[in-house]
């Protein structure tokens, strides 16, 4: 039998302590153990981007991490960002823009696109081109994501002032 | 009654038609609540993985699966002989492509491999990673054989014959000939012509391929949560395949993580998933990792072809001679065949111009490399790029100015209704009014002096031009007649609920561009209600009308007119009821904003709620014998030609890095005419992702294979997919030409963006290109290409 180990770890604000085997991928504990399904897989190899969470405030891809290095950790799926209001601008935005077709990409694009509004709350179209481009979307052709993004920076800098 | 009343939805007051409603469903996506078939979870359910030939062909001498029975978690191990017992295998022909052959393809392989990551064993465990650490233990025997892998020596008598009960590896030829090509090219004063390569590239939907099959042995019942854009198709083939009872299938998918047509074939896995499911009576997931989806979604295009166009000194094309040859999988795909895009091709290149003179042959010949069909805008990007592509050069030779070659040629906007000498029927298209937008649109004189400016300075930039004519929304020509039983007309369903809300059930499903969201504008405006009132259902075969569902661009065109029906009986209905309440005659009413007004007046008389509340608990109140009729069901099939045709215009502006060969894409603009546009923003994205698509054929995407036929890029991290930071803006307008065969006219819009846009690219890039002497025909144009172009490698 493959050994067991007990992580403790905060989800969305809530602390859970559950038994994985060593090889469960953060992405997969997160989608089947905890039934947060917000989190998607779409290559299990850190490129597409579809499993960008925040881990210890961080965006991180799911599917690159074991579910044992969160041990102790904090992580924030769409989900919880969500109800804490995180994600309400761009989400708005995203709305409005209509920047998702299927929506498989938009969770991990939402939390990368806050990422990028965080480290730069003014980005023009070339630099929220050039920070999501770890996140691939095969239906929008991009296009109206940016466009909700620069709407979403320029509503929060409204919002500031 | 002074006035007629209204005839058509678009008569209606406050109508939805033609605003940018954005999709009420989208909410739950953005919030991470999306129900995708990966995310299915059910009690009992089981996990399969499937080992893969690693030969691209092979026989299969044994297959040892005791110690793989024996490992941990593993619940079942099934050969490809143990899935035949329980799937009929299929066979991808159509009677009306004569003479085309493709053996029976069972789900897993059985005495031979014939492409590398064909299933053919498959294991079923507790967990996916169980399943996956037994398929190690499996010990398959191969005995490797000479693969078929390149197209152009596949009917060579050298080159060993796939399947030797067919005699060949010729799955289907074809030809047009009209006019007299072989006269027109001879007294022609130009003649340009070119050889054009577009290699395989694949859907890369970002969802993979996922089913979930969930059989009771007690009721002999099936469901399948099955990521598909075909629901009703596979309803159909998994009761004849697996010899279940039609009405036990039913077939669900609620969202879906990208399909593009890769979700709509019939592929192995699934059949396996389904069969290993009823061996074992409880639920079988299978969800494709990345590696087994580029080794098994169907690869598209894969087209040589030869091309001539012969013009006049003024510039006046009088004809084409085309030859196309394609190297498709070593089955030919079921139940819409491998040869439906070539069949395309030949049918489609040069549609837009006004010629007499065309001739074009066709083969379509299969090989050891992965299954190979219909994948977004089939064949159009192949012969839109081939026909601007000649033009751009013939335009070149005459020293004539793209645009003005196109005016001259296009069939013009008053010549219509017209029949191409290929023998296509179009009703009415805008391609000179198109191209006047576009023009405009642009700034093309001002572009133009830009880049001569730049060229100047070294900078060396192109504008490419992409005209494409687009089949949509296809009736029973496609499928229907050549025995495939796949629906050509749809069915919406509607019920008033007591609180006066509307439940809409329809048979076209929402892959993302926003079906359900068309279907409320056009049910809410007809029934006179708000868009909140009505609640969308999509994606279940068990619970919606029967029908084709989305593909071909299909979803608008006969969804919409589906549900203007369906509304339209409902409406009648509920005035029924509001004429007995009120003791007026239902002709004098119509509903309003949820309110039953008078027609004339517009006063105000009763609420739709309040019809639901007397029809459903007090009928006791109403006339002796009046049964209230507060759900209907309509159907639309296609009517007038067998196709809706669109048309439309690219342009791209690109610059091309002579040193490294690097193309930036600086803009892309679609002028694009899908007839009476329902949701200016819905088809505006849909326009912008088919280019994105279109540009990742043109630039990026590629599975490149061996010569021992082994896909060498099949992950992510090598196949290169278009990104955000590599992607221009994309600019789009509307030229509206409703088709008059239907009441709304719409016509489609899914596939446009992608039918153009490569070969806009390609031209862009040619025309960069032009004052150094280098050509590039082949896709994708990656930096090797052009440097190769430009002799510097
Ligand atoms: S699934 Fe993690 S990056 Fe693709
Ligand atoms: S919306 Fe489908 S992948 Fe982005």
């Amino acid at each position: 039998m493959e050994p067991i180990h007990e992580i403790t770890l905060t989800v969305d604000g809530e602390q859970t302590t559950r038994r994985v085997t060593a090889r469960r991928s953060l992405a997969d504990f997160l989608r089947e153990d905890l039934g947060l399904t917000g989190t998607h897989v779409g290559c299990e190899q850190g490129v597409c981007g579809a499993c960008t969470v925040r881990f210890n405030g961080e965006q991180i891809r799911a599917c690159l991490m074991f579910a044992v290095q969160a041990d102790g950790a904090r992580v924030d799926t769409v989900e919880g960002l969500t109800e804490t209001g995180d994600l309400t601008r761009l989400q708005e935005a995203f709305h409005r823009n209509n920047a998702l077709q299927c929506g498989f990409c938009t969770p991990g694009m939402l939390i990368a696109a806050s990422d990028l509004l965080i480290r730069n709350p003014d980005p023009d179209r070339e630099e929220i081109r050039a920070g999501l481009s770890g996140n691939y979307c095969r239906c929008t052709g991009y296009h109206a994501i940016v466009d909700a993004v620069a709407e979403a920076a320029q509503n929060g800098k409204e919002a500031e002032q | 009654m002074s006035e007629k009343p209204p005839l058509s939805v678009l008569d209606r007051p406050n109508s939805y038609i033609g605003r940018s409603v954005p999709r009420p469903n989208a909410r739950r996506l953005l919030a991470g609540r999306g129900q995708y078939p990966t995310d299915m979870v059910l009690p009992r359910m089981v996990h399969v993985a499937f080992a893969r030939s690693p030969f691209a062909h092979a026989r299969i001498r044994s297959i040892d699966t005791e110690a793989a029975r024996a490992a941990p978690g593993v619940v079942a191990v099934a050969t490809g002989a143990d899935i035949a017992r329980l799937c009929k295998p299929w066979v991808g022909t159509l009677d009306h492509f004569a003479g085309m052959k493709s053996p029976p393809q069972y789900p897993l392989a059985m005495e031979k491999a014939t492409w590398q990551g064909e299933p053919v064993v498959a294991v079923v465990a507790e967990s996916r990673a169980e399943a996956e650490d037994a398929l190690e233990l499996l010990d398959i025997d191969y005995e490797e054989l000479t693969p078929v892998t390149d197209p152009e020596t596949a009917l060579d008598p050298a080159t060993p014959v796939i399947h030797e009960d067919l005699g060949d590896n010729l799955c289907f030829s074809s030809r047009v000939d009209a006019g007299d090509v072989d006269a027109a090219f001879a007294d022609a004063d130009l003649v340009v012509e070119e050889e054009f390569h577009f290699p395989r590239h694949t859907g890369v939907t970002l969802e993979p391929r996922v089913i979930t099959a969930d059989y009771d042995p007690s009721e002999e019942r099936l469901t399948a949560y099955h990521g598909s854009q075909t629901p009703y198709q596979m309803q159909d083939v998994y009761a004849r395949h697996l010899g279940l009872a039609e009405e036990n299938v039913r077939v669900l998918c609620k969202d879906l993580g990208g399909a593009f047509g890769i979700k709509l074939h019939v592929h192995g896995e699934e059949m396996t998933t389904c069969a290993l499911s009823m061996m074992l009576g409880r639920p079988v997931k299978w969800v494709a990792d990345r590696l087994e989806s580029f080794v098994s979604d169907i690869h598209a295009r894969d087209h040589r072809v030869r091309a001539r166009m012969a013009v006049t000194a003024e510039g006046r094309i009088v004809g084409f001679d085309v030859d196309d040859l394609t190297g498709v999988g070593p089955y030919s795909v079921f139940p819409r065949t491998s040869a439906v895009e070539g069949n395309q091709v030949i049918k489609l290149v040069g549609a837009p111009y006004a010629i007499e003179h065309y001739r074009a042959a066709l083969k379509v010949v299969l090989q050891n490399k992965n299954v190979m069909s219909q994948y977004r805008a089939v064949g159009h990007p192949i012969a839109f790029a081939v026909t601007e592509s000649l033009v751009d050069k013939a335009a070149a030779e005459l020293d004539m100015d793209p645009v003005a070659i196109r005016r001259a040629n296009y069939v013009p906007d008053d010549a219509y209704p017209y029949k191409t000498a290929s023998g296509m029927a179009y009703e009415q298209l805008s391609l000179q009014q198109s191209l006047d937008r576009l023009v405009e649109f642009i700034d093309y004189e001002g572009l133009r002096r830009e880049q001569a400016q730049l060229r100047e300075k070294g900078v060396y930039r192109g504008i490419g031009l992409g005209t494409f004519v687009e089949i949509t929304a296809p009736g029973a020509a496609f499928y229907g007649v050549g025995g495939a039983r796949i629906s050509a007309q749809d069915g919406c369903s509607m019920k008033l609920e007591p609180s006066g809300r509307v439940q809409l059930a329809i048979s076209i499903n929402e892959l993302g561009q926003g079906t359900e969201t068309i279907v409320a504008q056009v049910a809410a405006t007809e029934l006179g209600v708000s868009m909140e009132d009505i609640r969308v259902t999509t994606g279940d075969t068990g619970s919606t009308p029967y029908g084709g569902a989305a593909w071909a661009s299909r979803a608008a065109a006969i969804g919409s007119e589906a549900t203007v029906r369906a509304a339209r009986a409902l409406r009648e209905n509920i005035l029924e009821v509001a004429g007995a309440v009120l003791q007026e005659a239902p002709a004098d009413l119509d509903i309003r904003d949820g309110q039953i007004v008078g027609r004339e007046s517009g006063e105000e008389r009763l609420s739709v709620a309040e019809v639901g509340r007397v029809g459903y608990f007090r009928p006791d109140t109403l006339p002796p014998d009046f049964h209230p009729q507060l759900s209907v069901v309509r159907h639309y099939a296609p009517q007038g030609l067998p196709f809706a045709f669109t048309n439309g215009i690219h342009a791209s502006y690109v610059e091309v890095d002579v040193e490294t060969g690097g193309v930036t894409l600086l803009k892309h603009w679609v002028v694009e005419d899908c007839g009476r546009v329902l949701n200016p923003k819905l088809v505006e994205e849909q326009a912008r992702g088919g280019v994105a698509q279109g540009i990742g054929m043109a630039l990026f995407e590629e599975c490149l294979y061996s010569e021992e036929g082994q896909l060498t890029n099949a992950s992510l991290a090598d196949y290169l997919v278009p990104l955000s930071s590599e992607l221009p803006d994309i600019h789009v307008t509307h030229v509206e030409t409703p088709t008059q065969y239907s009441e709304i006219g719409a016509k489609g819009a899914g596939e446009a963006g992608t039918a153009a846009s490569p070969g806009a690219i390609m031209n862009a890039v040619n025309d960069a290109l032009r004052p150094l002497g280098a050509r590039v025909s082949a896709m994708p144009m990656t930096p090797e290409r052009i440097l190769t172009a430009l002799g510097r490698i």
